[in-house]
């Protein structure tokens, strides 16, 4: 039951081949047999997951289930789930219960998906390996000696390993695109202000997006399906009609304008994940797409300036965080000022330390202006490139990722280093745009990604196009023996 | 040396919007602390902020009541700082793009007009509140004030006295409740302003050193506060001193200054755009709507009351310092048909001394406008003396009954009959031989005398002016 998709699992509970119960089940002893190796998850919610699944029986039953009735998914930890542990990764928040549901969270309820449980993922986000996490490092399920990825790491390998069929994910600076890469699956970051940031734990505010990893296009369409739409709770929220995602798919690509960033296949690129890119470009061809070398001639200021933006709005955002009201304090502070620097000296991870001072630093009195400032310039600069892109080409592809999954510890000895592990992906949120990675072939034993990077809500597109590759590839239909 | 004070003032006036500016929590004062605070106030992990339409109303009102310019598209920011009642580590407020710009209102001090430039106005939310006694060597913290949506209204330099700073304070106090965008009490933190101020020798253009005194209060604390801080920086300076640019507090029980933080302690607040909010967008029409439905401003129903009423300058500022009491006066008038002056005095007068001395406010008058109105009617026609006429205004302050009623039922009409009034002091002149002669001899004071038998005899209801001139006749 693990290997089939939602697609499929929707369909077996409509045909009442298996329950929603039994299909829990299923899972849930999955994640008890194989995540003790994997670290995925953080907290595993198997009693409200059973009593979920149940009253989507009811409804199986009633026929009155909808597309997700009944189907197993997790949530990334950094969504606020009502009565359950939202710990963000962070020792800070590992006694935090949210009074609330993230809306997120709301609508996958509301769909009657029933939530297994909590992923891991890096400290507050901040991370491309999952090393950071207060809960250990995830594994990633084809190769446990290799990072899975991150932030959101938990959730790729907890969809690579089959724990659970999806997962959501978030994706401030390639959080969703490169692990889903290092994961052989396909995750899909929306256009900024698609899905409501209400309820999910803030790093970088105008960065920030939620959206869906899976295995298939056409999961990550159904999933998006939920999420996606205006919500009056998050004022960054765009109020537009939200197109029917699975009605668009297997739409013929004849004609469809590819560009291939001259900047995305330079120096630092592994030649075998370039290789693996212009093979499945090429199967593009072979679907009726053209292909044109374009120049996003800003690209390389895109690490610079999304290293001044994201730390500037965490240092703000991460400032609540104080051992007042909830989260971790310290123990017998002597005054406010201890209270203060102890609870975020020992609730904080150094990952975490390192961009709130970067954000602090570069918002400082003086240093405003050569830095934030300069760094929304440049946002600006960025966009316009991709705006002149998309005047000659509908869609740019390239590698998700420099490399495929590193070995721990390889990288977090050096940030730079592990930085430059979402440059492709980083421009991708600075212009607020939608990005998809899907599974493109294998490096050794490890997945490689290509990135899919479409204009302004062309998520639709995007999952089509994504769609159509998977039907003429199998490399999402691989998975990793554990 | 003759010094000069300069003084600018940052006012807070807290919004009368029903829900805080970012949340959908009440904002009424006085509840039991953290009731009025959700996830949004506490600053929970993943919560958001939503503007509240309200707000910028008001917001855009005041801006055009003092004639400023609305920005067409303001942007909030977030001003960092820790301190335990402030739940996100990040006021919202408005930096280098405030909803309001570049107005200015005119006030009056000592009979002279001066106008004071208002640099800008600008939303923000309010902080929650430390508790710090009770608690035994804890401090307790209420978030009930948390995201109250606060104008923070910034003046020029403009002000020279302690006296002009009070003036307009007192000027936007009015304006305020006017426009009914603020409860204006000063009591429960409603209205409150901190001080900038500082002296430089006469004749000097650049500004001195300046100090700002925070969360002033009231209008006496404003007043007394700068003039300590003034008579302060004089010292300093006149003893070869300089002033150091601080945050000082006013303590109203020693009545002085004192030092908070130098400026060297400040927070540098690393103010950047809110990337939660979107930039505020203000359409014209959105504009013309709110000033459709402006109410008429102080100034210009203080200027219609002295025109229309014939009022002079100081009654008329009296009669329009709140909406409520102009109401009152303009249909005391309407009812009276006339003699807006009588209609003045006693409302100025009479009324609001009754008033006062039963702690009420003029809505809450036991004497409607149309029950004065009648008193009025009475007096100008002559039906009543003046004297008498706090009689009847006493019975209409006890009772629901008219002014007509209350003259015809204790008899109260005046007399003006000459014959009947000439009848009365005949028999006083007749009882009363000794004093007519001691009048006759010279003792002009005693005409008060037969004034008062006269008035004794009639029960108080003779015409005084008729009864003087009789009585001058009379005795000749």
């Amino acid at each position: 039951m693990h290997e089939k998709t939602i697609a499929e699992l929707s369909l077996g509970l409509k045909n009442k081949a298996f329950s929603s119960q039994e299909l829990t089940q299923a899972f849930l002893a999955r994640i008890q047999t194989l995540d003790p190796e994997l670290n995925a998850f953080i907290t595993v919610t198997e009693d409200m997951a059973l009593a979920s699944a149940k009253a989507a029986d009811a409804l199986l039953a009633k026929g009155e289930a909808g597309p997700l009735t009944g189907i197993p998914i997790a949530q990334k930890d950094i969504f606020c789930t009502k009565g359950v542990r939202s710990s963000c990764g962070s020792k800070m928040l590992d006694n935090f219960i949210s009074p609330y549901d993230a809306t997120v969270v709301e609508r996958f309820n509301h769909a009657g998906a029933v939530m297994l449980g909590k992923l891991n993922m890096d400290e507050f986000a901040m991370g491309s390996s999952n090393e950071t996490s207060f809960y250990g490092p995830v594994k990633n399920p084809w190769d446990t000696g290799t990072v899975p990825g991150g932030s959101s790491g938990g959730s790729a390998a907890a969809v690579a390993a089959r724990l659970t069929p999806g997962a959501t994910g978030t994706d401030t600076g390639g959080s969703i695109r490169q692990p889903a890469a290092f994961c052989g699956i396909t995750g899909l970051k929306p256009t900024y202000g698609l899905v409501s940031r209400w309820g999910m734990i803030a790093f970088a505010s105008s960065l920030d997006q939620a959206g869906p990893m899976a295995r298939t296009a056409e999961d990550c369409a159904m999933m998006l399906q939920a999420m996606a739409g205006f919500d009056p709770k998050d004022s960054t929220c765009v109020d537009q009609p939200v197109p029917d995602y699975s009605a668009t798919l297997g739409q013929p690509l004849d004609g469809l304008r590819i560009g291939l960033p001259k900047e995305f296949f330079g120096e630092g690129l592994d030649p075998e994940i370039a290789r693996l890119i212009q093979a499945a470009v090429d199967e593009y061809r072979k679907l009726g797409a053209t292909v044109k070398d374009i120049s996003l001639p800003n690209m390389h200021l895109s690490g610079p300036a999304y290293y001044v933006v994201a730390p500037a709005e965490c240092s703000s955002n991460l400032a609540r965080l104080d051992g007042v009201r909830y989260g971790y304090r310290c123990a017998e502070p002597k005054d406010l000022k201890d209270l203060y620097m102890r609870s975020r000296g020992e609730g904080f991870g150094a990952e975490v330390k390192r961009r709130i001072l970067i954000g602090t630093y570069a918002l400082s009195a003086g240093y405003y202006d050569a830095y934030y400032l300069k760094a929304q310039k440049i946002r600006r600069l960025i966009s316009e490139d991709f705006k002149r892109a998309y005047e000659e080409v509908d869609v740019i592809m390239g590698p998700t990722s420099p490399s495929a999954a590193f070995r721990f510890g390889e990288k977090s000895a050096d940030p730079i280093a592990m930085y430059l592990s979402d440059i492709y992906t980083i421009a991708v949120n600075l212009a607020g745009l939608p990005g998809m990675s899907i599974p493109v072939g294998f490096s050794g034993k490890l997945p490689v990604g290509m990135q899919i990077i479409g204009n302004y809500f062309s998520e639709a597109q995007l999952l089509n196009l994504a769609h159509r590759y998977q039907q003429v590839t199998d490399w999402h239909r691989r998975s990793p023996s554990l | 040396m003759q010094w000069e004070t300069v003084i600018g003032l940052e006012i807070h006036a807290q919004l009368a919007t029903k829900s805080k500016i970012f949340s959908g929590a009440a904002t009424a004062y006085g509840a039991e602390p953290n009731t009025q605070a959700c996830a949004i106030d506490l600053g929970l992990p993943g919560v958001l902020p939503v503007l509240n339409q309200e707000a910028v109303r008001m917001a855009v009102k005041f801006g055009l009541a003092i004639g400023a310019t609305v920005t067409p598209r303001s942007v909030f920011a977030r001003k960092n700082y820790f301190y335990p009642d402030l739940p996100k580590g990040y006021q919202i407020s408005q930096y280098d793009l405030p909803v309001v710009g570049n107005g200015q209102t005119t006030i009056a001090v000592d009979g002279e007009e001066k106008v004071i430039g208002i640099t800008r106005a600008h939303l923000e939310e309010d902080a929650g509140k430390s508790l710090h006694e009770d608690f035994h060597g804890f401090s307790g913290i209420d978030l009930n004030r948390a995201g109250t949506p606060l104008l923070e209204i910034v003046s020029e330099p403009d002000m020279r006295s302690a006296k002009e700073a009070v003036g307009y304070m007192k000027k936007l106090h009015a304006l305020v409740r006017y426009l009914e965008i603020c409860d204006g009490n000063m009591q429960e933190g409603s209205f409150r302003c901190d001080a900038n101020v500082s002296i430089r020798p006469k004749g000097q253009e650049k500004f001195g050193t300046r100090a700002e005194i925070k969360n002033l209060n009231s209008f006496r604390f404003v007043e007394k506060a700068i003039n300590f801080e003034v008579e302060r920086q004089i010292e300093i300076l006149e003893s070869g001193g300089q002033v150091i640019q601080e945050t000082r507090l006013y303590d109203s029980v020693k009545d002085e200054t004192r030092s908070m933080r130098s400026k060297e302690e400040a927070n540098d607040y690393r103010y950047f755009p809110d990337p939660d909010l979107l930039p505020l967008e203000i359409t014209p029409d959105f504009i013309e709507t709110v000033r459709a439905g402006l109410p008429e401003l102080p100034d210009a129903k203080r200027d219609r009351f002295k025109a229309a009423y014939g009022l002079n300058a100081y009654d008329a500022e009296v009669l329009t310092a709140t909406r409520e009491l102009a109401a009152y006066f303009e249909a005391v008038v309407h009812a009276a048909g006339s003699d807006a002056k009588l209609c003045a005095n006693w409302v100025m007068g009479d009324l609001a001394a009754a008033l006062n001395k039963a702690g009420l406010e003029i809505e809450q008058s036991p004497v409607q406008p149309d029950r004065l109105a009648g008193l009025v009617q009475r007096i100008a026609d002559d039906t009543i003396s003046g004297k008498i006429a706090k009689q009847v205004f006493e019975a209409l302050w006890e009772s629901d009954e008219t002014a007509d009623a209350i003259i015809e039922k204790q008899g109260l009409k005046q007399i003006t009959d000459t014959g009947a009034i000439e009848a009365i002091i005949d028999e006083i002149i007749a009882a009363n031989p000794d004093q007519v002669a001691g009048y006759k001899s010279g003792k002009d004071k005693l005409f008060g005398f037969f004034v008062g038998q006269a008035m004794k005899a009639t029960g108080g209801k003779a015409n005084p002016a008729q009864l003087n001139d009789l009585l001058k006749k009379k005795l000749q």
